[in-house]
């Protein structure tokens, strides 16, 4: 009985974390001398991954509903300039509120396209990634905006609260409300159920096309808070912030052990998967490798991730 | 005894196509009545209309001598009307226990979360009553056989079914010693006093488990005879049409 055996699944699902202490061996061993394990270089990484770490868990919903999102990236910037434009004027709650609605708002155009029209999500979210990312361009005027709200740069930036920096813990909280909403809630289960069998989930009278607009939906407005976090951190918002994430991103969520074919996914995988794909940056960085280096490595981790999760066992 | 359900003069068009033409038939309790006839003879068609994925034309449905229309697919399961479909209608990647449940998951809380206990107790009673042989009901749907998920499909059927179960060639795909599981399955469930219509090709499988067999040729009821007062030759010559 194969059901006795640790089956395929539960193992792709723990590469991740054997993936993240390997690698993390290796460089505690190769940058022994160069500050890699040091306290501040270590919450450095997640302090960097954190808004990567929230665009990660709306993409294992849009996943696991078996869509795909690219436009998640460009939201970020949209939505961080958004919310920066604002607060110029305006209480920064006001500016917050503007921020993540903006990320949902786009992401409810995705997911009404996706869900009502029926084209595919990744070419859907292909055209609203350039749409968008013009959008932020066209507002910002190419130019960075600056946020000076202390009380905002002090909750979603470099504020602490008991000793813990603030990234932290908006990574954690995500994480826990995630996971539940994930793992232990009927739209997770439905979530699961359609990106697994579409039509078993219709006949069994679960609102597919309500799913696929919510998690798109979903996925927009944590990228609209992961702009919030980067305008909290860097103190201003500019069109070129989360460009470079897609890709990142998307290695955390498939190498977090979330199937790219729907049906089943992570949200501490997901947390795993991104942490390990910051360090994998900061390490790079510290080993002295450039950027084009970095990304032609990360490149390939996506594809072994990819390979390992598609490829079905020889039965 | 009133009928569990009644169809009374059911015509049933495409656009100007016949597909069923003046059906009529009583199911009762604790019944099996086989559903046979030759490909496109309007088997599948009368399934789908008795579901709600097709409303009937003209004709009358009735529900415990009640008259009643089955608009949707979704009023149809209100009803207590379940169908296992040809090709199972199961998410492959969730466990057993998940998929009994499917759509229709208990919560509990305030915060409305899925009750796993509720969901596993009910589903490892039912899988013991019903004698459904699968490893565990925390297995996945994928790691079961083929007849395994025969049995799943036709477990969650009959957990949510209060009046009809509508079987749709359940061991077309099967091989000889799951076929003879899921029979014993079907079997089983008229201990549950539900009415269930079968469509088999397999006329053996149609005497093993019937008390009634109705025969549709190109749309037409050709007519319905107690299992035990009729043969094979003569239920062939009513498929076929040739005598």
């Amino acid at each position: 009985m194969t059901a006795a055996l640790p089956n395929r699944a539960v193992l792709q699902g723990l590469i991740v974390y054997a993936g993240f202490v390997l690698i993390f061996v290796f460089f505690s061993v190769m940058l022994w001398d160069r500050g890699f394990l040091t306290t501040t270089n270590l919450s450095n990484i997640v302090l960097q991954t954190a808004p990567a770490t929230i665009m990660a868990f709306g993409l294992v919903f849009v996943l696991s509903a078996g869509e795909i999102d690219l436009s998640f990236g460009a939201i970020v910037a949209l939505a961080a300039i958004v919310a920066a434009t604002v607060m110029r004027e305006y209480h920064w709650s006001i500016g917050l509120a503007a921020g993540i609605g903006t990320g949902a708002l786009a992401g409810a155009v995705n997911g009404a396209i996706v869900a009502w029209a029926r084209l595919p999500s990744f070419l859907v979210t292909l055209a609203t990634m350039g749409i968008v990312a013009g959008l932020a361009r066209e507002i910002s005027n190419l130019q960075s905006i600056p946020v000076t709200q202390s009380t905002f740069i002090a909750i979603f930036g470099g504020g602490r609260l008991f000793g813990i920096p603030s990234l932290v813990l908006w990574t954690l909280a995500a994480l826990v409300i995630g996971h539940i909403a994930y793992r232990e809630t009927r739209f997770g289960a439905h979530v699961r159920a359609v990106g697994d069998n579409p039509r078993a989930a219709l006949v069994s009278g679960i609102r597919v096309t309500r799913i696929r607009l919510a998690v798109l939906t979903l996925s927009g407005a944590c990228a609209g808070f992961a702009g919030i976090l980067y305008a909290g951190r860097v103190q201003s918002a500019r069109y070129t912030l989360g460009e470079s994430d897609l890709m990142t991103v998307i290695a955390a969520v498939i190498v977090g052990g979330t199937l790219l074919t729907g049906g089943r996914g992570s949200i501490p995988g997901a947390l795993v998967g991104s942490l390990m794909m910051g360090m994998l940056s900061n390490g790079l960085i510290l080993m002295g490798l450039s950027v084009s280096w970095q990304m032609m490595i990360k490149g390939l981790i996506v594809l072994v991730a990819v390979a390992v999760s598609l490829r079905e066992p020889a039965r | 005894m009133t009928p569990v359900l009644s169809l009374r003069n059911i015509h049933k068009t495409f656009g100007g196509i016949t597909a069923i033409e003046d059906f009529s038939l009583d199911l009762h309790a604790g019944e099996v009545v086989a559903l046979v006839g030759d490909n496109g003879a309007g088997k599948s068609t009368l399934i789908k209309i008795i579901s709600g994925v097709h409303p009937p034309t003209s004709g009358e449905i009735l529900l415990d001598g009640e008259p009643a229309s089955i608009p949707d697919a979704s009023i149809a399961r209100e009803r207590g009307i379940e169908v296992v479909y040809q090709d199972l209608a199961l998410a492959d990647q969730q466990p057993v226990y998940m998929n009994l449940f499917l759509g229709r998951e208990p919560v509990k809380g305030p915060l409305r979360l899925l009750d796993r206990r509720r969901m596993i107790a009910e589903t490892e009673s039912l899988i013991k009553e019903l004698d459904v042989r699968i490893p565990s009901v925390r297995a996945t749907i994928r790691d079961l056989s083929g007849g395994q998920r025969q049995g799943v499909a036709i477990a969650r059927a009959t957990h949510w079914a209060t009046k009809l179960v509508l079987l749709d060639e359940p061991t077309a795909a099967l091989g000889v010693a799951e076929t003879a599981r899921v029979e014993a399955t079907i079997t089983a469930l008229k201990a549950r006093n539900l009415a269930i219509l079968i469509i088999s090709h397999s006329l053996d499988q149609v005497f093993r488990l019937s008390d009634r067999i109705c025969v549709l040729r190109r749309g037409q009821q050709i007519g319905v005879r107690d299992t035990a007062q009729t043969d094979k030759n003569e239920v062939i010559a009513m498929i076929t049409g040739l005598t």
